[in-house]
């Protein structure tokens, strides 16, 4: 008898019921001691979010549940809008096997044979099965599944499994099973590799990582700025740069080839030819860590242009010509083969300074050093941020060695203060997860005349205190009902925050904005004095893109 | 007019001069169970079942009060009351009405599984039926008692593994002695919060036979038995009752458990759904069970089982009562 599936939905259970680090480090590590060898490597992709593709959408697995439960769609679409989650909706539904009740189980009742390695096959299996063949194992899983088992199903099956744990977390779980260093165990997982192709031994022991020649180095990320300039100590010890708006990418260079990724651990090379067409230039054994940004007349753009390029592999040469990227480089990782993130950034930053001096190609830049003397140099520089089309500044200690994620003391981010509007509350709707049960989504207008114009959504920036009197409000002002959305009484007036503006033909208001929040509720605002879309396109001709 | 109307006090008969669970003073009111949603004080006299008196008592003060057996009729102004099980809690009633051959029964609050303490629900044949929703979605299906139990039992021996006391929030009324022999089966001491203690006591003296329970008192912070587990009134403070050195994991019981996002806003170290009120397969059952014409749908989901028993062919209309709130809204006996 297989319990791998079991084992593996236990697991995730039994990550859900804490919220201590310590106790979810103890589960992962208890999991791996024990778990079939297959499902390891499955177990392992599915912690660092490599999922499989989705078998079916929501709407057919909401539609293949009515057929089986006998219930009608508008009740299910009640059921999920209450309980706020597809995947466990569905599994609520399903009629229970009980000794009571007899008659409300579907046929019978089978236990699961399966480790999580077979579940897995089988949804490989089924991507290219009819609808038909899909819905018939729906139907056999539903029959065989106690509902933790059939929530966590749904959700690998629908795509949206997170199995809501830090990457570090399963890294230091494996290093102290393993007696190695998480920060070993960081690179092992890092860069391209597959459960099809690699054995979790393989993996973690490093034999099967040093034949991949693609492997990036753990991005090493910011804190947010939570001190005084003052309190980080003596100005010369910190390196500035300006925090660019683009998307944060490592370069390698490895056996003349190169390799482009993303912060988000995926491959990008083919996205960018004009970042791959460097390997021409460079030398071998190099990795470098930098921004991928569109530029133009030796000026970075706002992220708005790069948003063309996202997404698009292989794209056109009018895309090219329309929006050219560069790599604004801001560390080297490798040079000639050799590690080089314990030395210190001082060094590292020489070699790429050098490095940039002895190759002056058109697509790599050099990210600058901001030059400062003293912390109100420094003040200025973060004021003019938003002029260099930056989102702020990052600050580097001159002695920092490249970490693995996030690390609190020797690298800060300063963003600048976002760009902001008054603006009045005028659809709202119940949110999702924890926040089903209240109006917790909102869509803010500005005045346009004497009409009130939709630009922006915002579904945070509140404190649970402000969502409940919010909530309260809507219910006892609601005018219209659209499905999930009313229609409030225009009355309450908020700041809503945005890190950027661009043109947009695709919503009404004619723009679009970056991170839209709800900055603070402006109780002391009468509806009148909310902001106009006059005020919102000066805002565009300022900053847009 | 019909034998039952809704007035701004509640449920009136105006043949009976009498109302049913009304929600403000009146001359007569006849109580379905003592959930503090139900009873209300203030009325001249009050009419329940006989197991309901001592607590209507003890939760009312002094009250004028008749009390009646299961099944047994009596007549007021020539309408025929009768009380009979509705499985809700120890006590809690079905309120049958007959006059001159036009039928009523008013659920009260009921659940359809038995729960090994209080009389089963007995469906009642009626014309006219009016049942609560509480639970009236499909996603509500509730496990068996006992794979509950064995459930709560697991959890508690797995905090106590950890050097902590496992406490129970549960209701007062019902599921406080309904959850009694999860522990005591497996011979596992529990303490009850003096906020539940008098319920307790009450049931004994009326003759229920509850397993043995030790007064959580701070005089017993000091001897505190580590194998112990504690039931506790929902919110309740424990600091004053428990050693000081130690951690307290606290579970909810009750319905609005099933759902992932109202456990967690519950805020417990976990959550179990245990409820007295029946699921939407014993909504549906009952209602089937009565054979009644007219269903009349109140507290809860009202709109939606309302608009299903429709499509199903029953004639079902929506009871608004005065309870009416936020399905979600944390109730007394969920």
């Amino acid at each position: 008898m297989k319990k791998g599936w079991a084992q593996y939905v236990q697991l995730w259970q039994s990550l859900q019921a804490t919220s201590s680090t310590l106790e979810k480090k103890e589960c992962v590590a208890a999991y791996f001691a024990q778990a079939p060898a297959a499902d390891k490597t499955w177990a392992l992709a599915l912690f660092c979010g490599r999922k499989p593709k989705k078998l079916c959408s929501s709407k057919e697995l909401l539609q293949w549940c009515g057929e089986y439960t006998g219930l009608p769609q508008w009740l299910l679409e009640e059921a999920y809008q209450f309980t706020g989650d597809l995947a466990e909706t569905i599994a609520l539904l399903i009629p229970r096997k009980s000794p009571e009740r007899p008659n409300q189980a579907f046929g019978s009742v089978t236990e699961q044979d399966w480790d999580l390695v077979d579940f897995l096959n089988q949804l490989l299996a089924l991507s290219i099965a009819t609808a038909e063949d899909k819905k018939a194992f729906l139907f056999s899983f539903w029959q065989s599944s106690s509902r933790t088992q059939a929530w966590v199903g749904h959700k690998i099956i629908t795509g949206g499994f997170r199995i809501g744990v830090a990457q570090t977390l399963v890294q230091q779980a494996l290093a102290s099973l393993l007696q190695q260093s998480p920060a070993d165990m960081a690179l092992r997982l890092a860069g391209q590799w597959s459960p099809l192709t690699h054995s979790f031994d393989d993996l973690l022991s490093g034999s099967g990582a040093a034949q991949d020649q693609s492997k990036p180095y753990p991005f090493y990320l910011c804190h947010a700025l939570d001190l005084s300039l003052a309190e980080l100590g003596e100005p010369a010890q910190w390196q500035a740069e300006w925090k660019w708006d683009g998307m944060r990418g490592q370069w390698i260079k490895r056996m003349n080839q190169c390799h482009l990724w993303s912060r988000g651990e995926e491959l990008v090379t083919e996205n960018f030819p004009e970042l791959a067409a460097l390997v021409a230039d460079l030398p071998d054994g190099l990795v470098l860590d930098g921004e991928i940004i569109c530029y133009q007349n030796n000026q970075p753009l706002p992220f708005a242009h790069l948003q063309k390029r996202i997404g698009k592999k292989k794209p056109s040469k009018k895309l090219l010509q329309e929006y050219p990227v560069v790599f604004l480089a801001y560390d080297i990782l490798e040079w000639q083969g050799q590690d080089l993130r314990a030395q210190p950034l001082h060094e590292r930053r020489e070699k790429l300074t050098a490095l940039c001096h002895r190759f002056p190609l058109s697509q790599l830049k050099l990210s600058p050093s901001l030059a400062f003397a003293q912390w109100s140099h420094l003040e200025t520089l973060h004021s003019q941020a938003r002029a260099a089309q930056a989102e702020g500044l990052v600050l580097k200690h001159q002695d920092s060695v490249y970490g693995t994620g996030r690390k609190k003391g020797d690298w800060w981010k300063w963003k600048t203060a976002p760009l902001h509007i008054d603006a009045v509350l005028l659809y709202a709707q119940k949110g999702h997860g924890r926040r089903s049960n209240w109006y917790t989504d909102y869509t803010f207008a500005v005045w346009d005349g004497e009409k009130l114009v939709t630009f922006a959504k915002a579904y945070s920036g509140l404190t649970d205190a402000e969502i409940k009197e919010v909530d309260a409000f809507v219910k006892a002002n609601a005018k219209e009902k659209f499905g999930p959305v009313r229609t409030v009484v225009p009355q309450l007036v908020f700041e809503i925050g945005f890190e950027g503006i661009a043109a947009s033909n695709r919503h009404k208001s004619g723009v679009a904005l970056r991170f839209p929040r709800i900055l603070r509720w402006r109780k002391d605002k009468p509806l009148s004095e909310a902001n106009t879309l006059a005020d919102l396109h000066q805002l565009l001709k300022q900053y847009g893109a | 007019m019909p034998l039952l109307q809704l007035s701004p006090q509640g449920l009136y008969c105006a043949v009976g001069d009498f109302f049913i669970d009304p929600w403000g003073p009146v001359n007569k009111a006849l109580i379905t169970h003592a959930h503090s949603d139900h009873a209300r004080g203030g009325s001249q006299h009050y009419m329940c079942q006989d197991l309901t008196k001592p607590i209507l008592q003890l939760r009312l003060g002094k009250i004028a009060v008749d009390s009646l057996p299961y099944g047994k009729p009596v007549w007021h102004n020539g309408v025929k009351i009768s009380f009979h099980p509705a499985g809700h809690v120890l006590g809690s009633a079905q309120i049958r009405l007959e006059y001159q051959g036009e039928t009523w029964v008013v659920s009260g609050d009921y659940k359809t599984a038995a729960d090994g303490l209080s009389t089963p629900f007995e469906p009642v044949a009626c014309q006219h039926f009016i049942t609560e929703s509480t639970f009236g979605l499909p996603i509500y299906q509730w496990a068996p008692q006992a794979e509950v139990f064995s459930q709560m039992r697991n959890w508690a021996l797995a905090q106590q593994s950890k050097d902590r006391i496992p406490v129970f929030e549960a209701y007062g009324l019902g599921k406080a002695q309904r959850i009694l022999p999860a522990f005591a089966q497996a011979q596992i001491p529990i303490y009850l919060h003096p906020r539940i203690w008098h319920t307790h006591q009450a049931f004994l003296e009326a003759g229920v036979d509850l397993p043995t329970v030790l007064p959580l008192t701070a005089a017993h912070a000091k001897a505190f038995l580590p194998e112990a587990v504690v039931i506790a009134p929902p919110g309740s403070s424990l600091q004053a009752y428990l050693p000081k050195n130690k951690t307290v994991s606290t579970a909810m019981c009750s319905g609005w458990m099933t759902v992932n996002a109202q456990r967690k806003q519950q805020d417990k170290d976990a959550g179990f759904a245990l409820s007295d009120h029946a699921d939407w397969p014993g909504l549906l059952s009952a209602v089937k069970a009565t054979g009644a014409e007219n269903i009349y749908v109140t507290h809860g989901f009202q709109t939606i089982f309302t608009r299903y028993l429709n499509e199903q062919g029953w004639r079902a209309q929506e009871l608004k009562t005065a309870f009416q709130g936020d399905a979600a809204t944390e109730e007394e006996s969920a």
